[in-house]
């Protein structure tokens, strides 16, 4: 029996046991910023940011652009993906930017930024940007912060790995995830894969003044996915390193079949070799490609597009001593070389430890031919002959590594969610700090240069959760500001991003800022479609197409009164904005129009197509908000029956007197 | 000798800006600007006449100044008779030339004072901003606020040259009149 004092105690102890085990609960997560960490992202009113953050945008296929430190989202630059709000990919000006073999591609999904260098440091002239689902480069102009050219790659399948881009703005790169069968037979069974399924890397040169791409030549490779890469500086100039996964060259449930060897590749690149290769003309000319280059035409002001059909094709199976595999473990995602250009950092996706290699080792290995064998034809140099060491135990599921101006190294790990700093040569983890949640990429200023220029570190993440405001099932992606300019990662701050942030480039304001176009020169605008003042203005009929050429200035359209335009006509309105003031663009808008709005900037003209669908009168009006007299800017289009002999009458300010006129 | 520079440093007069007017409003922090030459108008003319079209005023144009058309050949007088005054070399000869240059400066104020009248007064009555009772007179000198902006006038480097050359001038007329007298 027992008695009720021993049933007391009983309680008493069972209580006590679950408040231990209640003690004992793991400490909330909750994030911790150090003092001060308010004052170092507060920039106040009217004061400019100290660098520009170009972020790519992910599914949503832009490039935005925030302000470091503060976060601040300054603009989102319309590359691969149609933007009503500004008529990109419907005015008739910028409708070619987006064309591709497969015409007319609204949509894309954009990776990995690249900014231009020169000498291994920014030089604050371009942004590069790829386009992972129909293969593209894009080029985008920090005079004016627009896409001025995108270029197709044939022979590619998914353009992850790209644009990462060499010392002097040389080449920049495009690597596809998808390997396909290239050539003349594309209908083959998914299942030969091993026997016809091909990857290729791309080198688009950069031509130095204009910055126009080209597809220099491209390398067949052995069919694997292609992931991300990095060029070599300073002593590895001349190299480039892709890292690669799915050597086991499955087809079907990658995730299982593509994750069964223990070490993938890293594929050196000697692309010097390659240039010799192709001057002696041992380059074979591909014909039976098809792919899209489109770039603004500086006369016109307006995007063009041309189909191209041949690419130059090197065969590293044939022309020796060009491409290199390095052993990687286990599905490497990052691959990315150090300031000094010495070390090249391959970061397995699954692995526990994150593998340096050293440039004079494998050098030296290629050299002393210290190879384990080969893959698709292609030396695999030993593992141990070009490791300069391991970093033990640094987390789960290493993605990807910048670097700062001082030896250091941060990596981020995605399983873990957290950023670790570690030393280059000693290999040694220095400090470690959460993110929130699942880290993808980072971004050191200049990270990815000879020359980092550090201060702060940026962690772009995949999950949000509870970070926010909750918006429902979807949510905006997180970012992390860090301060890394002690020997502790302190972080300072979470803002919230556009689209689905992956890599991003981080340059100082002042490499940018002095250049920024304010507006554009009326005397310098050569459209075909310009009207160089109101007196200039007019509307004219050719079968069924009506050009209305019309001039827009604070605070009125001209011509705004528009007769005898009939159903059935195209119409194509030709705005001018004659403005010659800083941030005054005007905007259009046509009631019924099926495609988007325009938005003029200064001294620019834009076209925008028009369909009418019914008989009446029709407004259209400014739709950005220009000046106080802003809601006067309107005016009407009357739409007559077709077959109505109503003649062609435009003009601003007159007023005649109520009467039927044109019956 | 001081004389003779004082008057060929008037023909800086043909090379720099001689007067100017600065206005700022909450959304021009960065301020604009119009430069007056001796025969041109420079800096943010578009800009402003841009803005004055709001409440009636005119386009500022080199149309508008007729005086463009003859200031050059003024202040070329106006350099002669210094020169002159300096060969001359008398104490006459200095005084005209300070009576002149006197009557320049301040004819040159009325000049610009009739023209901002005008200027500020003669609105477009069909201007889409109509305050009543309000006009919009440039000030002569110094700062006025008009609506939204404050607007400043003042000499420009041109300007200031002559102001100085002019107070040199009195200096010499000074010293000569009172001072050199007694040692004759």
């Amino acid at each position: 029996m027992i008695n009720r004092n021993k049933l007391f105690s009983l309680g008493i102890t069972a209580a006590a046991i679950s408040l231990t085990l209640i003690g004992c609960k793991p400490k909330g997560l909750e994030s911790v910023t150090t003092s001060g960490a308010a004052e170092k992202v507060y920039v106040a009113p009217g004061k400019h940011d100290e660098f520009y953050n170009f972020v790519s945008g992910g599914f949503n296929g832009q490039v935005s652009v925030y302000g470091i430190p503060s976060g601040r989202l300054l603009r989102i630059i319309p590359v691969f993906s149609v933007f009503p709000e500004s008529g990109y990919g419907y005015s008739e000006q910028s409708k070619a930017m987006l064309n591709t073999s497969h015409g007319f591609v609204p949509w894309d999904d954009q990776h990995h930024i690249a900014l231009s260098v020169t000498n291994g440091e920014h030089d604050g002239r371009w942004v590069f940007g790829n386009a992972n689902n129909t293969p593209r480069l894009a080029r985008i102009d920090l005079k004016t912060f627009r896409t001025t050219e995108i270029i197709e790659l044939p022979n590619s399948a998914g353009n992850h790995s790209s644009p990462f881009i060499t010392e002097n703005s040389e080449y920049v790169v495009a690597g596809t995830r998808f390997s396909v069968p290239i050539g003349d037979n594309r209908d083959v069974p998914i299942s030969s894969y091993k026997k016809n399924f091909k990857g290729t890397v791309s080198f688009v040169s950069v031509e130095p003044t204009s910055g126009k791409m080209k597809i220099a030549f491209q390398i067949e490779t052995p069919g694997v996915n292609f992931d991300l890469a990095r060029a070599g500086k300073g002593p590895s100039h001349g190299w480039f390193f892709f890292s690669c996964y799915n050597t086991e060259q499955a087809y079907t449930l990658l995730e299982v079949n593509a994750s069964q060897r223990d070490k993938d590749f890293i594929m050196a690149v000697n692309w010097k070799k390659a240039e010799e290769y192709v001057k002696a003309g041992k380059g074979k000319k591909v014909k039976n490609v098809k792919y899209a280059h489109n770039f603004i035409d500086e006369k016109t002001d307006a995007a063009t597009s041309e189909i191209l059909n041949e690419v130059l094709m090197l065969d590293p199976t044939e022309l020796k001593d060009m491409v290199y595999f390095i052993p990687c473990p286990k599905s490497p995602h990052g691959c990315d070389t150090d300031p000094s250009g010495e070390y090249i950092v391959g970061s397995g996706k699954l692995a526990a430890l994150i593998p340096v290699f050293s440039f004079t080792k494998i050098q030296n290995a290629i050299a002393n031919k210290e190879f384990e064998g080969d893959f698709g034809g292609i030396p695999v140099i030993k593992y141990e002959s070009a490791l300069y060491g391991e970093v033990k135990k640094p987390g789960l599921g290493p993605l990807h590594t910048e670097f700062d101006a001082n030896g250091n190294a941060y990596t981020s790990f995605f399983v873990s969610s957290e950023v670790v700093k570690w030393n280059v040569k000693s290999l040694q983890v220095l400090d470690r700090v959460p993110t929130y949640y699942s880290v993808g990429h980072l971004s050191v200023p200049g990270g990815p240069t000879k020359k980092p220029h550090g201060k702060y570190l940026i962690a772009y993440n995949k999950i949000t959760k509870d970070r926010y405001l909750p918006t429902g099932p979807e949510l905006a992606q997180s970012a992390q500001l860090y301060d890394i300019s002690g020997d502790k990662m302190q972080l300072l701050l979470d803002f919230p991003t556009v689209g689905e942030p992956h890599y991003a480039e981080a340059i100082p304001a002042t490499l940018v800022e002095p250049n920024s176009t304010k507006f554009y020169k009326l005397e310098e605008n050569k459209s075909p479609f310009v009207s160089l003042g109101e007196g200039k203005t007019k509307v004219e009929r050719k079968g069924n197409r009506v050009d209305v050429y019309m001039t827009a200035i604070r605070s009125h359209l001209t011509p705004d009164n528009i007769e005898g335009v009939r159903l059935g006509d195209d119409v194509y309105f030709h705005i001018t904005n004659l403005e010659q003031d800083w941030d005054i663009p005007h905007g259009f808008a046509v009631k019924g129009a099926a495609n988007a709005e325009l938005l003029i900037m200064p001294g620019e003209t834009q076209t925008l197509y028009w369909k009418p669908t019914e008989v009446g009168i029709y407004p259209f009006y400014c739709t950005d908000f220009c000046s106080a007299l802003h809601q006067e800017m309107q005016g009407y289009i009357r739409i007559s029956p077709a077959g109505s002999n109503l003649p062609l009458t435009f003009s601003t300010g007159k007023i005649v007197e109520e009467k039927e006129s044109g019956k | 000798m001081a004389v003779l520079i004082c008057a060929l440093s008037l023909l800086t007069a043909y090379f720099v800006p001689l007067w100017q007017i600065l206005m700022w409003a909450p959304q021009y922090p960065e301020g604009l600007a119009m430069k007056i030459w001796i025969n041109d108008l420079s800096g943010d003319v578009k800009i402003i006449s841009a803005l004055n079209h709001y409440i009636g005023m005119r386009a500022i144009d080199t149309s508008m100044f007729p005086e463009f058309k003859y200031l050059i050949y003024l202040v070329a007088i106006i350099i002669g008779v210094g020169v002159l005054a300096f060969l001359i070399n008398r104490r006459w000869s200095l005084l005209a030339f300070l009576a002149i240059l006197v009557m320049a400066g301040f004819g040159a104020l009325l000049d610009f004072y009739l023209w901002g009248y005008d200027y500020g007064h003669n609105l477009n009555p069909e201007a889409p901003i109509r305050v009543p009772g309000m006009s919009y007179q440039p000030p002569l000198l110094g700062s006025k606020q008009l609506l939204n902006f404050l607007a400043f006038s003042g000499p420009d480097i041109g300007g200031w040259i002559f102001i100085i050359a002019s107070w040199i001038i009195f200096f010499v007329a000074v010293f000569e009149i009172f001072f050199k007298k007694k040692l004759v």
